[in-house]
């Protein structure tokens, strides 16, 4: 089997179950989900919050659309209370584009993930860019047809998303900035700990494994596996602040499945020659010719300006419940 | 014989799937052979067989349109009548014409290998995404199939054979040398239809020396 199915719960209420011609079928189990998110790696799923844009995204080579009300920079200007994305927008967006779309939800709002479910997107993720909904919880995701994908700064973050029925995880970095330092830094905590993870498990050392799966406040069996793929049992992509061709290049250098573009995009004043380039950097991330082609095709002068992420009023990868 | 080389085309989707699943189809049938991402035209003309992976479609596309000779290495191995087989993504890839069952039309680039016409989401959305067991003629029963947003064929031309149905829909097909399924066998951990492929290379490979 190519795809973990660690912590799949055979049971869980996302599962349906239905018969054709005296043959059962089953939708929403880890499979199913987790398979999904497989098909999106080596690609690039672009931010968007109307019809306009994800037609961009779509004829650049977008892999998928993530829907929101406001970009993340734009969030951060308004200030308020960010929610999902108003339904008129994204039906019209699932009425027009072929590639899978995905849609957020504020962290822990069930209804809001209902929702979106009930719509028919493709993927939702529950995302701390808007004003999380619950202070103490996640979503429990495995009660959902429809896969996830969730945010984490290091390990630990992300073997709990996982536990909870992430089908995806993606670093928190610090969304609507153009500065991607952070996003790197999340994704080299996260290889360094699994480095370490690996070489326990490389060693037979059960006894520290289970250390290890408790200071990470992380089940044994999910530390185990990690330690043993020495990668994350689900699929890893890059998020937030990526701007620029040679941004994606350097997140698919550091081990990334994939890349989540937000602001940089459509916050930019090349956005649909931004996108394409970004495509390809995406893909051609080991070989500096391609990139410099790809960079070529985007114009320093045109990329967002960004913000200064010392002196930020609302830091994003710390919001929602720290368990 | 020399050593099978197989390319699974690098350009996006789960590509170190069918890489895994070749490398256990070669290990079960005890073949000496090699499986590499391929993303340059010379990688492509190297190769005995290729494999283009499932992803999307219109990404996979693009790709190939834009960097300089793939599309062209990609049509002479498939003119020179080299195995060839597409899974999901790489199915509609390499089939004719195709349509959304949702939005339509859509401009891609298509390499028309298949003489098929696709529905792409043709069972609906990720929601509606799907496992269930096949029976596929030349591989066998019981073949856990894995339906993600899967196309299928509407319409095909006299030379296809269909190797699959499900529902009533055509979920399989062989033309000469070249297998589309709508599923994706590199993920069921069953790797029939890798070494179904695998065979066909060889096949080939006999009748060409």
């Amino acid at each position: 089997m190519t795809i973990s199915q660690v912590g799949a719960y055979p049971l869980s209420k996302g599962i349906k179950i239905t018969t054709i011609d005296r043959k059962e079928i089953s939708s929403g189990t880890a499979l199913i989900k987790r398979g999904f998110a497989h098909m999106q790696k080596h690609g690039v799923i672009m931010d968007v919050t109307n019809v306009e844009q994800a037609q961009i995204a779509e004829d650049a080579g977008a892999v998928a659309v993530m829907v929101l009300d406001k970009l993340p920079y734009d969030v951060r200007h308004a200030g308020g209370v960010a929610r999902t994305a108003g339904v008129k927008v994204i039906q019209a967006i699932l009425d027009s584009v072929s590639i899978p779309i995905m849609a957020k939800c504020r962290i822990g709002h069930l209804s809001e993930a209902d929702i979106l479910e009930e719509m028919g997107v493709d993927m939702i993720d529950e995302s701390e860019v808007l004003s999380p909904a619950d202070e103490s919880r996640h979503i429990w995701k495995w009660n959902y047809t429809t896969p996830f994908v969730n945010g984490a700064k290091n390990l630990g973050e992300a073997l709990r998303r996982i536990e909870e029925g992430a089908s995806m995880i993606r670093t928190k970095g610090e969304p609507g900035t153009g500065d991607v330092s952070h996003a790197v830094t999340h994704i080299r905590m996260v290889n360094n700990e699994i480095k370490k993870i690996k070489g326990i498990y490389d060693n037979n050392d059960d006894q520290e494994l289970i250390k290890i799966s408790r200071e990470l406040q992380s089940s044994y069996e999910i530390v185990k596996e990690t330690g043993k793929l020495g990668r994350l049992p689900v699929v890893n992509f890059a998020a937030g602040g990526i701007s620029t061709p040679a941004d994606a290049a350097l997140l698919m250098k550091l081990g990334c499945d994939g890349i989540f573009v937000g602001s940089g995009i459509f916050k930019a004043e090349d956005p649909l020659e931004r996108a394409k380039a970004v495509v390809i950097a995406t893909t051609y991330f080991d070989d500096p010719k391609t990139v410099l082609e790809a960079q070529k095709m985007i114009d320093e002068k045109k990329s967002m300006l960004g913000l200064d992420t010392k002196n930020l009023n609302l830091r994003m990868q710390e919001r929602g419940p720290t368990v | 014989m020399n050593e099978l080389l197989i390319g699974v085309l690098g350009l996006q989707g789960d590509i170190e799937e069918n890489i895994k699943a070749i490398t256990d189809a070669f290990k079960e049938m005890k073949i000496k052979g090699k499986v590499i991402p391929v993303r340059y035209p010379e990688e492509i003309m190297k190769v005995d067989g290729l494999i283009i992976p499932g992803g999307e479609s219109t990404v996979m596309g693009l790709l190939i349109a834009i960097k300089n000779g793939l599309l062209d290495a990609i049509t002479r191995i498939l003119q020179e009548g080299l195995p060839v087989m597409g899974t999901c993504a790489g199915m509609i890839v390499l089939a004719k014409k195709s349509y959304d069952k949702v939005v339509g039309n859509k401009k891609q680039l298509l390499l028309g290998a298949l003489d098929i016409e696709i529905e792409r989401n043709s069972f609906g959305r990720q929601y509606d995404s799907f496992e269930s067991n096949l029976d596929i003629s030349g591989i066998g029963n019981d073949y856990k199939g894995i339906f993600i947003r899967a196309p299928t064929v509407i319409s095909m031309g006299p030379d296809v054979q269909i190797l699959s149905k499900f529902d009533g829909k055509i979920v399989a097909v062989k033309q000469g040398n070249i297998i589309g399924t709508s599923f994706h066998p590199e993920l069921s951990g069953d790797y029939r239809m890798h070494r179904f492929f695998i065979e066909s290379i060889t096949n080939w490979k006999k009748t060409k020396n």
